[in-house]
């Protein structure tokens, strides 16, 4: 316990009166981040669960790591894929470390993993240096305290880039995630949009030539190769079942963002989030739902555009549907709160996903636009919800 | 019909008056601190709109655009200059009638609202409304529904926005940025979002 022992007898410095009080939250994240704070309820009754906030942001934190994992294997799958058959190269300063620890061969499980953290790992450095730096702006200025939320925003946000993202965009992202879309706000708990999708979508509109496409979802220069989105929205379902099997969308070998490719790995974290109660089923459920009507709908309709024809169980495994469904629209704080407003909520989203890919020509994916149209009318949903709620119980006398 | 349903659909979600043109932003702002206000003033503007522009309409199309005296034996008149000046006219005497039914019979409304009961007259949203028909060439049907439209979109922005300030009341918004400022910053989050719906053509 020497370290606790250290922690404790520097305590006195950073607090109020110390040397270094205005770098007290730099010290209160280093030790909550090893050890359990020991502060205790003193007042009267008042119901405390072992699962605090810290808790369930880890939880988070480490369910996304299937995701993770698989996709920086998938990255480099994809890429060393693309090198063998020799269109395009490397030619970046990603090359001379690839080369230092494997090769390209796409068969080789490290080959492909090696050169996925290649990629992935300067990502989410950038993306967790960058955010933890405002934020910690932010709580010495305004005195709060930084929060763990901030991991799972920065590995949301880490996963739905592109593999070929410039890392200046990375940092650009982030930033306007962290600062416009939760610390204007007072920090985690009180922003009204998810933060990780807040600084994709801003970069989405910002810098659409590194965000979409096709030239981005592969980490090779000179290649470019359709996502099974904008090959189904341009060539319709059977031009893209001869190229891809659902089995193969389902498990992830597929071209997308870092994480959004495996629905397995995804819902396998899902199934932990689901598991703990830290993601709401019912948001889940109604995501679904939302989907399976409307892509059924779409179905029976049918028309010239391909995009009608996509049955609700392909509309599940490409894109960031699941990814989206999973992490991101079961974010407590920009979800609806009622458990009626829940399923709404979740309708919504799966309403919208399915109409943006289908009916946007401008747009093949639809899920983060979808999200964060959800939670703009999250608050208005959970008014209704809250009001129905009254009028029923006043009728009840 | 599915022609008038497309220009429904695009006049509140795609070409939303407050979150793509930023149209009517002085009420949009000022009156969204409360849901219930914000439904008011939302339906206000639904009935003035739905009212305005067609009635708009009839007076462009019969009396002001080039040749539309000709009824009246002046088939070389062009009033069309006159249009600015005869539009506000009509929004304002409708405003005025709104004004006297709701202080008769929702008063609460009527005290809520206040002074931005009268200044939808000046409110841009429904001003740019009959202008954007004039623009679009709209006959009487098709403006008929593009003012329902409209209104109905600005109407579901503000509710949204008045949702959003609510909730928002239990965070801890930095001191130079309290009111308004965070306003700004949310309206423009808002329209972030609704560019889901940007390049839809219907």
């Amino acid at each position: 316990m020497g370290l606790r022992k250290f922690l404790d007898n520097i305590e006195r410095h950073f607090q109020e009166g110390g040397r270094f009080q205005n770098f007290y939250v730099l010290y209160e994240l280093f030790d909550t981040f090893l050890y359990a704070p020991d502060s205790v309820t003193r007042s009267t009754a008042h119901v405390r669960d072992g699962v605090d906030l810290k808790r369930i942001m880890i939880t988070v934190w480490l369910a996304a790591f299937p995701a993770m994992f698989y996709g920086m294997y998938n990255l480099g799958y994809q890429a060393n894929l693309v090198l063998e058959t020799g269109i395009g190269s490397i030619t970046d300063w990603h090359a001379p470390i690839i080369s230092l620890l494997a090769g390209n061969d796409p068969g080789n499980l490290w080959d492909c993993f090696w050169f996925g953290a290649v990629y992935f790992i300067p990502i989410y450095a950038v993306t967790f240096l960058v955010g933890l730096i405002w934020e910690i702006l932010f709580a010495i200025k305004r005195g709060h305290e930084v929060n763990e939320g901030f991991f799972v925003t920065s590995i949301l946000f880490a996963l739905t880039c592109p593999p070929d993202i410039p890392l200046w965009q990375v940092a650009l992202g982030i930033s306007f995630g962290v600062v416009i879309g939760k610390e204007v706000f007072g920090g985690t708990g009180k922003n009204f949009l998810n933060p990780a999708l807040t600084g994709r979508a801003f970069l989405f509109f910002a810098y659409p030539a590194q965000m979409s496409g096709d030239a981005v979802w592969t980490a090779v220069d000179g290649y470019s190769g359709a996502t099974a989105l904008s090959i189904m929205s341009s060539q319709g379902m059977e031009v893209l079942r001869q190229g891809m099997q659902w089995g193969e969308a389902f498990l992830g070998s597929i071209q997308g963002s870092i994480g959004e490719t495996s629905t397995a790995a995804i819902f396998a974290g899902g199934l932990l989030l689901l598991y703990t109660r830290i993601a709401s089923w019912r948001i889940i459920a109604g995501v679904m739902l939302g989907m399976v009507a409307l892509a059924g709908l779409f179905n029976n309709i049918g028309s010239d555009n391909p995009m009608f024809a996509v049955p609700w169980y392909w509309h599940m495994v490409v894109g960031g549907y699941a990814f989206g469904m999973i992490f991101m629209a079961t974010d407590p704080v920009s979800a609806a709160m009622t458990n009626a407003g829940k399923w709404w909520f979740g309708a919504l989203i799966g309403v919208m996903v399915v109409l943006i890919r289908v009916v946007n020509p401008a747009f093949p994916e639809g899920m983060m636009l979808a999200i964060l149209f959800a939670n703009l009318f999250a608050p208005l949903i959970d008014h209704f919800v809250v009001q129905a709620n009254i009028k029923r119980r006043l009728a009840r006398g | 019909m599915e022609h008038y349903l497309s220009l429904f659909v695009r006049s509140i979600f795609i070409e939303n008056m407050a979150l793509s043109f930023f149209l009517g932003m002085c009420t949009f702002l000022a009156v969204s601190k409360k849901i219930q206000t914000a439904i008011g003033l939302g339906v206000a503007v639904v009935v003035v709109l739905t009212i305005t522009v067609p009635v708009n309409n009839l007076i462009y199309n019969y009396l002001l655009a080039d040749g539309a005296l000709a009824w009246a034996g002046l088939p070389d008149m062009d009033l069309s200059f006159l249009g600015l000046l005869s539009y506000i006219g009509v929004i304002a005497a409708l405003v005025q009638i709104l004004e006297m039914f709701l202080d008769k019979f929702v008063p609460a409304l009527y005290n809520t609202l206040g002074v931005f009961l009268p200044l939808i007259t000046v409110n841009c949203a429904i001003m740019g409304a009959s202008l954007f028909m004039v623009e679009r060439d709209y006959n009487f049907a098709e403006s008929a529904v593009y003012g329902a439209g409209a209104g109905i979109g600005w109407a579901l922005a503000i509710a949204a926005l008045a949702g959003i300030r609510e909730k928002l009341k239990y965070s801890d918004i930095p001191a130079g940025l309290q009111g308004l400022g965070i306003t700004f910053i949310i309206v423009g989050l808002m329209s972030l979002g609704f560019m889901s719906f940007g390049g839809i053509d219907l």
